[in-house]
């Protein structure tokens, strides 16, 4: 074998157990997914084995999973915006910081080391009626009954922020820290203020880190079911709240895949749309 | 005379004929690697699952006080009387578990304590039904008769479960702002009453509320014929809830800190919250929820095993020392077992062994139902 067909074939051995793991464990299962989207529930609650176009219809017909959906992605959306504008403020901070960078990075990579079912729980411990914040205003006479401030959409993107924060975060400060912060001073010395100098030269050259955060926030945000199970009211449900209701309360695993799948199209399509424009590159510097 | 072929004479045939020339290597490495595949994955881990069958069984349960009072009173005295571990997992609801053993191979989960005959039904269904040998369970001579009956009319007079308790789904409201008179007065129509807008609570389970909704609507809950008018209770009912419980942790946790006034509440896990002082009222309105619980053994489990589990589970003692831990009362029948002093005072508990006071759900109608109101159900929950 000549040495240019061996270091042709070297990445592809060194890719072959990565590639395995993902054909296996994405792809493989997702193929089952897509198969399970053409089967029908019995009455009895078993499978029907068949090439059926019945949930594509029901899913891509019925209004109830279209408003669910759009539902899904205006909180998502919320979520995303509320990220930035808390995380950019702290990103910068934290990238402009002398000394104590690596603590910083620390106390936001301190949450990932709790469970985010207990994380997003602690909201209960701390809005509820006999919680923490009704207890401070109660003692401080500011009010005189408890507010009821749990349960509705709002504490809903509370959670959600709460979880996607240091994703948003990190994103950014990744892409702030890879700035020459000379160019500032340049920007400076050529007459412009503080304020000009970061909105003409700072803020453009962060955009991929804060387009990679949002992406992320956005992704992550939209398909979730947990918090809005803890956190929601009777009717502040996601679209992964379908999925899971079709597949564990209803036993319906082929609408459940369905859904599944439409889900996964329309945030496949958000993250083609991102490479296309922004490209990956800055999301896995993100995420390393 | 025949000789059995073990793997050792096969592989010395099989080297015998490489050596002779009559085999390639290819040929001899690809019949060697073929042989140790199917000896790997065949002898040494079928041995091993067997080996799990007889010193490990798998039991689900609804968790909280009820895992707690089963684990202490039930699976640590039988691991130490049999060697037998029992793994116990937890559910928060019987559609979870059963999604959970559609995907499950079969032997994974072994016996689930389960409820309502409507469950049993719908395991039969899917085929996930075993046969007990009763033998092997004396103290099922200790049960009710009535509980044994109804699993026995689903599985053509075999049992694939053995009936460990009972309870009722009531009305729990919180005393400091609900009295006794309020609620006897108004019963189940209390869950849609306008005064306690945002107060109110209610199980994410379609069944609880189509029963509790055919209740406030005047109606059979084995047989509502008004169903518009049911699904219009339901819809009330959600706008003035502030939130569909999905665990009984999630039950106490609302009522215990105030967040809502009133809900309906598993008899067991009210009496719980009484115990640790909360004043908390239970009732059970005419025709309320009464349900029984079972142990079932799923297909595929070992036998043997867990049928030695639950006559052990089923004894008197520790029947009741886990229904007294539970605060659910157990299967067996008052009038051959004396159960003590606190069984008596537990809710939903028959002192007469007939049941006669209590409705359970008609397996017939809500799982000939199911498809369809549990997909509706999910629709007028969030809002349609």
């Amino acid at each position: 074998m000549s040495v240019e067909a061996r270091e042709a074939r070297q990445p592809w051995i060194l890719l072959s157990p990565a590639l395995t793991a993902v054909g296996l464990l994405l792809f493989v299962p997702l193929l089952f997914i897509v198969v399970y989207s053409f089967w029908l529930r019995t009455a009895s609650g078993a499978d029907q084995v068949g090439f059926y176009l019945d949930n594509w219809n029901e899913a891509l017909t019925d209004a109830f999973y279209r408003d669910i959906l759009l539902n899904t992605l205006k909180i998502a959306v919320i979520t995303t915006i509320v990220c930035a504008l808390m995380g950019y403020p702290s990103a910068y901070f934290i990238a402009r910081s002398k000394g104590n960078k690596p603590l910083l990075l620390l106390l936001l990579m301190l949450p990932f080391w709790i469970s985010y079912i207990i994380r997003t729980m602690s909201w209960i411990n701390i809005l509820g009626v006999s919680g923490a914040l009704n207890t401070l205003l109660l003692w401080l006479g500011i009010i005189d009954e408890p507010i009821q401030m749990l349960y509705n959409e709002t504490t809903v993107i509370l959670g959600l922020v709460h979880y996607l924060l240091p994703f948003m975060v990190l994103n950014v400060f990744v892409s702030l820290d890879g700035i020459d912060t000379t160019l500032e001073d340049a920007a400076n010395s050529l007459g412009a203020t503080r304020w000009q100098a970061f909105t003409q030269v700072t803020l453009p050259l962060s955009l991929p880190g804060l387009a990679a955060g949002s992406l992320l926030c956005f992704v992550l945000g939209a398909g979730t079911y947990i918090t809005p199970l803890v956190l929601g009211g009777p009717t502040d449900a996601m679209f992964a709240n379908l999925v899971f209701e079709a597949i564990i309360t209803q036993l319906n695993w082929p609408l459940g895949s369905a859904l599944s799948l439409m889900l996964l199209v329309v945030l496949g399509l958000l993250v083609m749309i991102y490479n296309r424009y922004l490209g990956m590159a800055q999301l896995m510097k993100g995420l390393g | 005379m025949t000789r059995k072929l073990d793997n050792t004479t096969r592989y010395e045939r099989l080297r015998e004929r490489y050596m002779n020339g009559d085999l390639d290597r290819r040929n001899f490495l690809g019949l060697l690697g073929a042989a140790g595949l199917a000896y790997g994955v065949q002898t040494p881990f079928a041995r091993y699952a067997n080996a799990q069958g007889v010193k490990q069984v798998r039991f689900d349960g609804w968790g909280g006080v009820v895992s707690e009072a089963l684990r202490e009173n039930a699976f640590d005295p039988f691991t130490k009387e049999t060697g037998i571990e029992v793994v116990d997992g937890t559910f928060g609801g019987g559609d979870e578990y059963i999604s959970r053993v559609k995907a499950a191979q079969p032997g994974e989960y072994n016996v689930a304590h389960l409820s309502g005959v409507f469950d049993y039904a719908r395991y039969n269904d899917l085929g996930l039904t075993t046969e007990l040998n009763e033998d092997n369970i004396p103290n099922l001579q200790y049960v009710i008769p009535k509980l044994t009956e109804a699993f026995r009319k689903i599985t053509n007079g075999t049992l694939s479960c053995v009936p460990y308790d009972y309870g009722t789904t009531g009305i729990a409201y919180n005393r400091k702002h609900i009295s006794d008179e309020e609620m006897k007065e108004k019963g189940a129509k209390i869950l849609i009453d306008e005064k306690y807008k945002g107060k109110i609570a209610g199980w994410s389970d379609w069944r609880t509320r189509i029963w509790f909704a055919s209740l406030q609507t005047g109606q059979d809950p084995n047989n509502a014929e008004d169903m518009d008018a049911v699904w219009d209770a339901i819809r009330k009912h959600r706008d003035l809830a502030l939130k569909y419980w999905t665990s009984g942790a999630e039950l106490m946790s609302l009522l215990a800190e105030e967040e809502i006034y009133v809900t309906e509440g598993w008899s067991g896990r009210i009496y719980a919250l009484q115990e640790q002082g909360h004043d908390i009222g239970y009732m059970d309105p005419p025709n309320g929820y009464g349900w029984q619980e079972c142990m079932f053994v799923l297909k595929g489990s070992p036998m043997e095993a867990c049928e030695e589990l639950l006559n052990f589970m089923l004894a008197p003692e520790t029947s009741i020392a886990v229904a007294e831990g539970q605060n659910y009362p157990p299967a067996l029948d008052p009038q051959k077992v004396d159960l003590g002093d606190k069984i008596p005072t537990l809710p939903a508990f028959d002192p007469s062994g007939t049941l006669d006071g209590l409705t359970f759900a008609d397996p017939k109608y809500w799982n000939g139902h199911e498809q369809e109101w549990s997909k509706e159900f999910g629709r007028v929950q969030k809002g349609y």
